[in-house]
């Protein structure tokens, strides 16, 4: 096994999804296949390798410190699926 | 021929010389639509009234006669592309209400050219997929065969250029999903190389694998379509600041002398046996054409897609963890807390293939995991990239199938999450080593299912495959035929 | 019952930057306005938005770097910090893990007369969260204006042994990031936040303890509190046989203790990793150097410089060099006057006092350092007393004129001319004629009462060298 049950639950927590048992036995299977599976690139010696984190070399995007368009409260707030006082609602956020 | 048969190039004509308008065109379109998309299922959204608008705007431009490439020409993107005011789904239920207040660069250069916009196509959700078959708003049928797969993500973009419902579409590849549902649909789709076109205002997949490119008619309309999104942006630090070649102008220069290569890895026993024969006999007309072929080696091809997995899931885990219910998107709020209106709304908002890619994503970045899988992977991604640097200073283009099979058929491969990612084996190397390839037409299966050929270029040798692409294109006439009605 | 226990602390300040504009996006980072209207697609984690780095975000960072003796690395990466919270739009915080833009620093503290060195492991680059306001019993509420705002995020290595160390290295750093003008130094705003990792061990143990976070305290009276109830509390428990355990605590300044923060999980997976949508920072020696070039002069070597060069005291160096601009605007007087040591005391003197009462920065104040130089001059050629030209300082503050008008409209000229001031003795004297006959009989101390006469007699405008020469010719009987 490369994954159990108590990961899986421990990973959507992390990912903050909500799985029904089901799911969880579901992904369970498919998740140790998966990671059975790319397992294989452990055949490959990676020790001297630098990785690649963008396939074309780029380097230095900068962007001037000059004040840009905003698009202000009314379009900021416009998909909110709750909003008021100019500012999204959430539940009770306890510190 | 009908209005809606006929490509772009074609109809720049008819609308210059004004023996056509875009308010023509563009009915005719919305029309043919409305006959034909509930039996494919192409349209997530269609934008009637705003695009009878656009076309009016254009015929004023054609008539002033200060069009461009594309005033007037009626197309439809994928809905992964960030629309202002047009409902922007990524054919997610998370985002099934979701109305961008911007557009993305590549959509604002299509309007700032003139291009009618018809609508929003039908996707995998979150461009996670291979078949169209995990959408929330229903799979897409294949024009050529409705009981199979038009191939995915894009599945919609092809499907639509297939069944004529736009001239033509973009789409987006990030391990083959402009590729793979062009060679399923019969159609051209390019994936430029990564940098090449803007990815701003696209919604992220994988950050480091995505990309822009179209899905067309023909492969001039490849060379249209693509030099009107392509070029930097100062709003995607990734995207690069090289020329943009004309594209359409290169496109006659013949493959007299071109070195194509042919690697070993992808010509392995057990591959279909209609696409062996018909990547053969492209492989031939090419030779005919004055091309050289040369086998050449990409040995770390088996390895692709075991880090394709890795390096996609961990970005898309974090790309998507601001689907969150409090700016935009769906929210299920049980009244029990923060942290459970986060999981519930995430939970009702993604599929099951969402979700389980943001668990392999999320366990691969996870504490103590990260050397052994993130890392690793993208060493390997490295040595992937390496074969094909490798590779190119031997050849100048190198040609694969683009699938192992035709477009199978729906629900033969939903079961197997492993073997559906399999399926992309000969796509996804390229979106590693951030190179460009494109899908052309290149046979049938006995079946009557369309076959494509994979061309894969040097990093931002798009003119080269587009100019191997169109001699093979004059030489055959797989892209004349269409789909039924 | 501390003293049986070492304190080891360590410092991480979020420095937020002057910029204009937002680290990833073209939104103003100004201060105060509607919830949520400085926003774009970027800084609301939109769909499909992009980050692009403000150039001068990195250019803070390096000077930054450079003031605190870091080396600045070549090549530097930013990373994403990926944990769900409602002030953080995209669900991740693009911040820098591996790789920071600077390492291994150092700043000098004076304690107790002794200099000593604090470590400074690293500063990053990295974004704000927005804010959450706290107004109701079942919902909380989002502004993001301030997401996305530039910050370097400064970490000291576990270096200060006692709450003096941890403000004195707070109070420096402070004060370079002001003199550098990459921060507004605004503590209540929250331009300058402290985090402070507090353990204590018994004497002579090498390990660390269980050290515990204390989180965001906004003045440095409040982290000495903080830091002090934290150590107390430790030592109790460590005292009475129990463990420390790690976590974050929150300070109430009101009671004047801590509090564990139970609505954060404390066990993190932050799951870093590199932001596949920027691209790697390349820093070369050439812009190291030219960031070099535009520092401003440091507060230490200013003081060094005004106590070997102007020949200033040390204590008047370090009051004047306390502040940037008040050491700039004494800089520019002595240049115009040369006598450092009457223009210091009339920068720590008469200007500081005007600036205090009136509440008025230095940088706005009506008497420009040219004004209070020609204002001098008229000290220096005997035109006013001393006493006279505080009075002209006062008229130039309230009208903004220079002092030569003032001495014109107002006609305080000093009166150096030794026939009106004879005169003027003459009169005195006649009119005094007892006091004269006991100042010659040796009382002596009468001196001061005929200068003070003479000088209201000429309405304080006498030369007083002048004066005290003549008079006591005169008075002589000469
Ligand atoms: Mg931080
Ligand atoms: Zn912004």
């Amino acid at each position: 096994m490369k994954i159990n049950r108590e990961q899986v639950e421990h990973v959507a927590r992390l990912a903050r999804l909500a799985l029904s048992e089901a799911e969880l036995d579901t992904l369970t299977v498919d998740m140790d296949a998966i990671l059975g599976y790319v397992e294989k690139l452990d055949e490959l010696d990676t020790g001297h390798i630098i990785p690649t984190a963008h396939a074309v070399p780029v380097e230095n995007a900068f962007r001037e410190d000059v004040i840009g368009t905003s698009i202000g409260t009314d379009k900021a707030l416009q998909n909110a699926p709750e909003a008021s006082d100019s500012c999204f609602v959430v539940p009770k956020v306890i510190e | 021929m009908a209005l809606t048969d006929l490509t772009i190039h074609e109809l720049q004509t008819l609308l210059k010389n004004r023996e056509t308008s875009s308010r023509e065109l563009t009915r005719a379109f919305l029309t043919h639509i409305a006959d034909t998309d509930p039996h494919i299922g192409a349209y997530i959204t269609t934008c009637e009234a705003a695009a009878l608008k656009n076309a009016d705007a254009a015929d004023a431009r054609l008539t002033e006669g200060n069009a461009d490439a594309l005033t007037g020409i009626p197309l439809a993107l994928k809905d992964i592309f960030i629309t202002e005011g047009v409902r922007t789904t990524c054919a997610s239920q998370i985002l099934s209400n979701f109305v961008p207040p911007y557009d993305g660069t590549a959509v604002s250069k299509l309007k700032a050219q003139g291009a009618v916009l018809l609508g929003k196509l039908n996707m995998d959700e979150f461009a996670m997929g291979s078949s169209n078959e995990n959408s929330a708003f229903g799979s897409v049928k294949n024009p050529w065969n409705r009981d199979c797969v038009p191939g995915g993500s894009s599945g919609g973009s092809a499907a639509c250029v297939a069944s004529r419902q736009a001239v033509a579409t973009l789409g987006t590849d990030t391990g083959g999903s402009i590729r793979q549902p062009a060679s399923h649909c019969g159609v051209v789709g390019l994936k430029p190389t990564y940098g090449r076109v803007s990815r701003y205002g696209v919604i992220a997949y994988a950050s480091s694998l995505d990309q822009v490119g179209p899905l067309t008619r023909d492969v001039e309309d490849c060379a249209i379509m693509l030099g009107a999104v392509a070029g930097y942006d100062p709003a995607d630090s990734t995207s690069i600041n090289l020329p943009v070649p004309d594209y359409q102008a290169s496109l006659k220069q013949g493959v007299k002398g071109l070195r194509i290569g042919l690697p070993k890895e992808y010509f392995i026993k057990g591959l279909d046996a209609d696409i062996q024969q018909a990547i053969d006999s492209a492989i031939a007309t090419l030779r005919d054409l004055g091309a050289e072929t040369v086998e050449v080696s990409l040995p770390h091809t088996e390895y692709a897609v075991a880090c394709y997995y890795l390096i996609a899931t961990a970005e898309a885990s974090s790309n998507l963890a601001r689907y969150d219910g409090i700016r935009f998107g769906q929210r299920v709020d049980q009244g029990r807390g923060l942290i459970d209106m986060y999981m519930q709304s995430r939970a009702a908002g993604f599929g099951p293939e969402v979700k389980r890619r943001i668990m392999l994503g999320t366990y691969a970045l996870s504490s103590g995991y990260y050397d052994a899988y993130y890392l690793k992977a993208q060493k390997v991604r490295t040595l992937i990239r390496q074969d094909f640097l490798d590779a190119f200073n031997q050849v100048d283009v190198i040609l694969t199938p683009v699938a192992p099979t035709p477009a199978f058929r729906i629900a033969e491969k939903t079961a197997d999450p492993l073997q559906m990612y399999l399926s992309d084996i000969f796509t996804i190397p390229v979106n590693l080593a951030g190179t460009c390839g494109m899908s052309v037409p290149c046979g049938f299966s006995r079946d009557g299912l369309p076959i494509g050929m994979q061309l894969i270029g040097r990093p931002f040798g798009e003119e080269t495959i587009l100019k191997a692409a169109y001699a093979h294109e004059q030489a055959t006439d797989w892209h004349r035929r269409s789909a039924p009605r | 019952m501390t003293s049986r226990y070492e304190v080891v602390i360590g410092l991480e300040v979020h420095v937020q930057l002057t910029t204009a504009t937002k680290i990833f996006c073209g939104c103003a980072t100004s201060f105060g306005s509607q919830p949520n209207s400085q926003t774009c697609p970027v800084c609301l984690g939109l769909p499909g938005a992009l980050p692009v780095l403000n150039r001068k975000v990195v250019e803070y960072g390096i000077k930054t770097g450079l003031a605190t003796n870091c080396s600045i690395a070549p090549r530097s990466i930013f990373a994403r910090k990926n944990y769900f919270y409602p002030d953080l739009p995209k669900g991740y915080q693009i911040s820098q893990f591996e790789l920071p833009i600077c390492e291994h620093g150092r700043l000098d503290i004076e304690i107790d007369g002794k200099t000593k060195s604090i470590g400074i492991t690293r500063i990053h680059m990295e974004e704000d969260a927005g804010k959450l306001l706290h107004d109701s019993n079942d919902s909380s509420r989002v502004d993001l204006n301030r997401a996305c705002t530039p910050l370097l995020e400064v970490v000291s290595e576990p270096d200060m042994r006692s709450s003096d160390e941890a403000i004195a290295y707070l109070k420096k750093l402070h004060q370079i990031v002001v003199y550098l003008g990459v921060c507004d130094g605004n503590l209540e705003e929250g331009s300058f936040r402290c985090d402070a990792n507090v353990s204590i061990r018994p004497w002579g143990q090498k390990e660390f303890g269980t050290r515990a976070e204390l989180k965001n305290i906004n003045s440095f009276r409040f982290i000495k509190q903080a830091i002090e109830y934290e150590i107390e509390r430790q030592a109790d428990i460590l005292n009475e046989g129990g463990t420390v355990i790690q976590e974050t605590r929150l300070f109430d300044t009101a009671s004047g203790t801590s509090r564990s923060m139970r609505g954060k999980e404390q066990a993190h997976d932050y799951r870093y990793f590199p932001d596949p949508d920027l691209v790697p920072l390349i820093v070369s020696e050439d812009w190291i150097e030219q960031m070099r070039r535009e520092l401003p002069e440091l507060p230490e070597t200013k003081i060094a410089r005004f106590v070997n060069e102007l020949g200033i005291t040390r204590y008047d160096a370090e009051v004047l060099a306390s502040d940037r601009a008040m050491a700039e605007y004494y800089d520019s007087l002595v240049a115009l006057n040369g006598n450092a040591k009457l223009c210091a005391n009339w920068v720590m003197g008469e200007l500081q006092r005007a600036l205090n009462d009136t509440g008025v920065a230095i940088v706005d104040c009506p008497v420009s350092s040219p004004m209070l130089a020609a204002l001098l001059k008229r000290i220096d050629d005997n035109t006013l007393s001393n006493k006279i030209a505080k009075t002209v300082f006062d008229a130039m503050w309230q009208s903004g004129k220079e002092a030569d008008v003032i001495i014109e409209e107002q006609g305080l000229k000093q009166v150096t001319d030794t026939s009106a001031i004879e005169a003027a003795i003459d009169e005195v004297m006649a009119a005094n004629p007892d006091q004269v006959v006991e100042y010659r009989g040796g009382k002596d101390k009468l001196m001061g009462f005929f200068v003070g006469q003479v000088m209201r007699a000429t309405k304080g405008k006498a030369n007083p060298q002048a004066l005290n020469e003549l008079l006591k010719k005169k008075l002589a009987g000469e």
